[in-house]
């Protein structure tokens, strides 16, 4: 037994990770990471966004390189030049937006680069028995080899790439967010579908926020925190609490300031909005002074409520006024002349316009205001305007005159919120505003709204992270199958309330 | 934890969908056929229509066998109409030279390889957008035609290629049993089982060989093809180089139709190419379109000017119709697709 043991402990780890930094221009993506995986693991990567968990994946990927620090599978250097090469090391990617080809059946998608085939055309005799015997391996009885990709929901083409990576023989399977856009039925089918892999010998790289998941399904975990191993343990050892003091290294209060705020009349009032599809039913009132947050689950609807409440969805019901204004119909324009800015959630498209400058990107809803009569607009004028704003987001640039493009993603966010500023907006809709933005240009984000509230604005901000709108917010309203729920203030929400509402209380 | 908020797609409703995107064409051609029926005069309705017809469907055909392959990658190609000229002006010096039929026929098809080559090299070693760089080798495969042309038509004997395109072909050639058996609606233009013969052989190119797969794989979702290991590049050159060969073919044809080498002939053909591949179910967006889909579509176009010229609708009336037709389908696919996305 005892040599057993010692065998055991001498066989190196499936997946080792040692020292690895990543450097992306000036920004630290990653500084000294280590981990180990064993073979038949789960093991889950932590961390908040920008904590450097996909830049890690990345490169375990084949996708970047490391600058420094090593990776070993099975005790050999592991230093992969493309993502096929990281594939024929048995290493196999889970995106969250997953690499399928809709047009092609399941049996296509599987042998997709690798097909055999006699004078061209297709032998898929062999493929086609490997992949029934690991659809049969999953128990996967909601789709077979011919089905079409387009025609299977996410979940059934999760199950897909798992397949995919499996005919492969893959050793080491990493899930990027896995269950982000799944029902909770696939969710548990994809636990005990992962069961069924880790008991095969497969090492699972398990990448989530999603804590409970964790406890579930996970064997160990390691902790990143500013491109850095924070922490590792045995998931069955550690408290949840535990494992979010190691994500956040700081307390939840020192993370969202809060200036007091003084609640003022009713701003914006929305009764009874309905999109075409989604929202179905949308009703709430922003005040002053406020943050009112929304909160809702990938698809719930968040999204089109500001979009259709903003004119640039088609509503077909609903009762909008704006201090009392009423407004029939919604167009983007003469919302901006009233003083209501939209924010979107996708800022390299809808946000900034990344190859304008700083200042014309702050200028570019107020230009009619700096143009001269003939219409012409200097550029000096545009640049003194935004001058006021560098200091007052603290815009970490040096001139107004650098493209948006080189900025920071929290940077780029404060040239977006400037742009709204700028043009006399004093009511905010904000769209995932601090969306794929590292953590301390977040809490800047945050001091940012706080003040604005603060100073009398009135902010509505649609989240998919909890634990932000229940420390910036003053009342919090969940959404779920476009139906928005009452707006209820802070304290009286816990993160267990909101997510089963979210859920429709399934969770 | 139910992240995703959306119901799937019943399977009724799938199924639903794909028995339009199959009968959809189907309905379009009988809609265009049952109009003229009562519009045109009686000969429109007769084998001898349909013949002629089937006969005018070969050239858009042809190049919509082609052009089904470059759509369903998700590419475009608008320098046919100049393809198709150019290779009928290069058969027809060939035959002029005295070379002969079958390899004039075969320097015709060449050089609307070599159109192909310059699409196909641009798109991917520079990696510029198909629609500039065939656009830009629709005026420069014209004036090349016209250069050799010397801007003129090119008078040359055109021998058997003629038969091609000939309604009432000479088939004293056949075995006699196979003559006098032969039921006269089955004595085609050759040109129409040429382009029958190639649509099997591209159907099955597309449905059943790995080009097809990675056809269909980069028009779906070019970076995971490339992920996966699909040579995308190259597979990518080779469907432009086959899609002008096939212009080229119909250039030849063109000659055989016209019997001169004609540097002006099908100007503006790449309409109705890229409307057939369209009408037949293709999306622009890549991906799909299948060739029976483009065979209809090609015949749906060569039915509608054939009954427009028997109803003595003028010229321009036919290519403001070509031109909404197009937007009409590239509209249909759109509300189809967002469908499909939403």
């Amino acid at each position: 037994m005892e040599t057993g043991a010692v065998l055991q402990r001498r066989r190196p780890p499936r997946l080792q990770i040692k020292g690895v930094c990543k450097r992306f221009g000036g920004v630290h993506a990653l500084r000294g990471v280590d981990l180990e995986a064993d073979m038949g693991e789960v093991h889950a990567l932590l961390g908040e966004n920008g904590a450097g968990k996909s830049t890690l994946m990345k490169i375990v990927a084949g996708a970047h390189a490391p600058d420094e620090g090593e990776l070993w599978i099975d005790g050999a250097p592991f230093a992969p030049s493309s993502p096929r090469e990281a594939r024929d090391r048995g290493v196999a990617m889970i995106y969250q937006e997953l690499n399928l080809c809709p047009h092609l059946s399941v049996l296509e998608n599987v042998t997709l680069g690798r097909e055999r085939a006699r004078f061209g055309v297709k032998r898929l005799g062999a493929a086609r028995s490997r992949l029934n015997q690991v659809l049969g391996d999953l128990d996967v009885k909601s789709f077979s080899g011919d089905s079409m990709v387009s025609e299977l929901g996410p979940g059934d083409r999760q199950l897909v790439e798992i397949a995919r990576a499996l005919c492969f023989d893959a050793k080491i399977i990493v899930f990027d967010e896995p269950t982000s856009s799944l029902s909770a039925p696939d969710v548990e089918r994809l636990f005990r579908v992962t069961r069924r892999l880790v008991e095969s010998g497969v090492t699972v790289l398990w990448i989530s926020h999603f804590l409970d998941e964790v406890k579930a399904i996970g064997n160990r975990f390691t902790v990143l925190r500013d491109g850095e191993t924070v922490g590792r343990g045995d998931v069955p050892e550690t408290s949840t609490e535990e494992m979010v003091t190691t994500m956040a290294g700081r307390s939840v209060e020192e993370a969202y300031p809060r200036s007091p705020r003084s609640l003022g009349d009713v701003v914006l009032s929305v009764r009874g909005l309905a999109g075409s599809r989604s929202p179905r039913e949308a009703s709430f009132e922003l005040r002053s002074g406020e943050i009112l947050g929304v909160f809702g689950l990938v698809g719930a609807g968040r999204t089109e409520m500001l979009r259709s409440l903003y004119g640039l969805d088609p509503i077909s019901a609903g009762d909008l006024q704006l201090r009392g204004l009423p407004i029939r119909r919604p167009r983007p324009r003469h919302w901006v002349s009233l003083g209501v800015g939209l924010l979107s959630e996708d800022r390299a498209n809808e946000g900034v316009a990344l190859d304008l400058s700083i200042a014309d990107n702050v200028t570019l809803s107020s230009v009619r205001r700096l143009a001269s009569r003939l219409g012409t607009v200097a550029r000096r004028a545009r640049e003194q305007a935004t001058e006021p704003w560098r200091e007052r987001l603290s815009l970490r640039a040096g001139s107004t005159r650098q493209p948006v493009r080189d900025l920071s993603g929290g940077n780029q966010q404060k040239v977006a919120i400037a742009r709204l500023l700028e043009c006399g907006a004093d009511t905010l809709l904000l769209d995932e505003p601090t969306r794929g933005i590292d953590v301390g240009a977040r809490v800047e984000v945050y001091r940012l709204l706080d003040r604005l509230a603060a100073e009398g604005k009135a902010i509505l901000m649609v989240s998919s992270h909890l634990p932000e709108l229940l420390g910036t917010c003053d009342r919090i309203a969940v959404m779920h199958r476009g139906v928005l729920g009452a707006a209820r203030p802070c304290e009286d929400w816990t993160e267990d309330a909101a997510l089963a509402a979210a859920t429709g209380g399934t969770h | 934890m139910a992240l995703e908020d959306q119901p799937d797609p019943g399977p009724s409703a799938v199924a639903a969908r794909q028995v339009m995107d199959l009968v959809g064409p189907f309905l379009g051609l009988i809609v265009v056929v049952g109009l003229f029926g009562a519009v045109a005069p009686e000969g429109f309705l007769s084998v001898f229509n349909a013949k002629t017809i089937a006969t005018q469907t070969v050239i858009v055909g042809l190049a919509a066998i082609g052009a089904t392959f470059i759509i369903r990658s998700g590419g475009i190609d608008l320098s046919v109409g100049s393809t198709v000229a150019l290779a009928s002006v290069v058969t027809a010096l060939a035959m002029k030279a005295g070379l002969g039929e079958l390899p004039s026929a075969l320097l015709g098809v060449l050089a609307g390889a070599a159109v192909g080559a310059i699409n196909g090299g641009l798109v991917t070693i520079l990696r510029l957008p198909p629609f500039i760089v065939t656009l830009g080798t629709l005026g420069a495969a014209r004036g090349a035609a016209k250069w050799l042309a010397d801007e003129q038509k090119v008078d040359a004997p055109s021998g058997w290629l003629k038969q091609f395109m000939s309604k009432n072909p000479d088939i004293s050639g056949l075995p006699e049993v196979v003559r006098e058996n032969l039921p006269s609606w089955l004595i085609l233009a050759p040109g129409v089982w040429l382009m029958g013969l190639s649509a099997l052989c591209a159907a099955f190119l597309l449905r059943r060989t790995i080009f097809g797969a990675w056809t269909t794989a980069i028009g779906s979702n070019e970076p995971t093809a490339r992920l996966c290991g699909v040579p995308v590049e190259r597979t990518k050159f080779a469907i432009y180089v086959l899609a002008s060969a096939m212009a080229g073919l119909a250039g030849v044809l063109q000659f055989g139709r016209l019997t001169v080498g004609d540097p002006t002939t099908a100007m503006g053909k790449e309409l109705d190419v890229i409307a057939a591949v369209v009408i037949g179910g293709a999306s622009l967006s890549g991906g799909t379109g299948t060739i029976l889909g483009a065979m209809i579509g090609a015949f749906l176009m060569a039915t509608l000017a054939n009954g427009c010229n028997l109803s003595g609708v003028p010229n321009f009336v036919q290519e403001i119709l070509v031109g909404a037709i197009i937007v009409g389908a590239v509209t249909l696919d759109g509300l189809r697709s967002r469908r499909e996305g939403s």
